[in-house]
């Protein structure tokens, strides 16, 4: 089989340099809101945007958005057990 | 038993197999990081006020540099895969160059970064560290830890792009076979996102 044919999907240049402006538009964002003295702002900002980060590279730069579902389940179930590792050692955390 | 193949001289891939072989093995350095990650986490829960306070001593704008030196990287990786599926060598070796010249570019500030903070006497066992409190110990020993594994991949990074730039130059990597610069890219793009965390984590959660 040719390559082409099993995965052939070509992501366009221009995709790509937009995810990458995204990316850095994100990163202003975190930086602004961190160093900016909004306390109340800046933990939730840092929880969420820096997880839609990791996520854009995921998904475009890595590929993941033309993948096989099998693969994009994989990828899903390794993250998720991680989350829920951190979720327990937090359980832990505050019930000591 | 699978198909007899259309030319009997012709070498089969498993194009998927390899490239789910490198996303295993991305998932054994996600839980690596992950399981520095899980401890940051619970000694920030128990050293609240020495963490934000170990963060502040840190070089924002290094950080910061780097950041947007990675998140570049990865989008030379990522332009030089289409290159080389469009069958444009030129481009894809430039790309990869480029991306090398980056990860030196990041390498330089981590050596910058790192040697301010150990002639301030700031590093494992240091004059400066032993008189701090214990929460910011523990910060600086993740900080070091953390940094420097990460750093540790980037250099590895370099070798690993370095002999993709060769296989491209020699056409061992061609529009017809290009996963080894995928996996390649995929293992730049892993060390990027575990960038994306530490950013927050140590630089700018102050």
């Amino acid at each position: 089989m040719e390559h082409a044919e099993e995965h052939g999907h070509i992501v366009p240049y221009r995709t790509f340099v937009k995810v990458w402006l995204l990316l850095l538009f994100l990163t202003a964002v975190l930086v602004f809101v961190s160093t900016a003295y909004h306390e109340a702002l800046s933990v939730p900002a840092l929880l969420t945007l820096t997880p839609l980060k990791a996520g854009l590279v995921f998904f475009y730069f890595m590929h993941l958005k033309y993948e096989r579902p099998f693969l994009k389940a994989l990828v899903f179930m390794t993250l998720a057990v991680l989350t829920l590792f951190i979720g327990l050692i937090f359980l832990d955390l505050s019930y000591r | 038993m699978s198909s007899a193949p259309a030319h009997p001289h012709a070498v089969h891939k498993d194009y998927q197999g390899a490239k789910l072989g490198m996303w295993l093995f991305l998932f054994t350095e996600i839980l690596l990081f992950g399981g520095l990650f899980l401890l940051y986490s619970a000694y920030r829960a128990k050293y609240p006020l020495d963490f934000h306070n170990g963060g502040q001593h840190l070089n924002t704008f290094i950080g910061v540099a780097n950041t947007v030196i990675l998140l570049t990287s990865s989008l030379t990786v990522a332009v030089a895969v289409s290159a080389i599926q469009k069958g444009n060598k030129k481009l894809a070796m430039i790309c990869l160059g480029t991306t090398i010249a980056f990860a030196f570019m990041f390498l330089v500030d981590k050596y910058i970064e790192w040697s301010a903070e150990i002639r301030h006497g700031i590093y494992p066992n240091g004059p400066a560290l032993a008189k701090f409190p214990d929460g910011e110990k523990i910060f600086y020993g993740l900080y070091y830890c953390m940094t420097g594994l990460h750093g540790l991949h980037v250099l590895a990074g370099v070798v690993v792009l370095s002999v993709i730039l060769d296989f491209v130059r020699r056409e061992k990597i061609t529009s017809a076979d290009f996963t080894k610069l995928e996996n390649a890219g995929l293992y730049w793009h892993l060390v990027d996102v575990i960038w994306i965390f530490l950013l927050p984590l140590l630089y700018l959660a102050a």
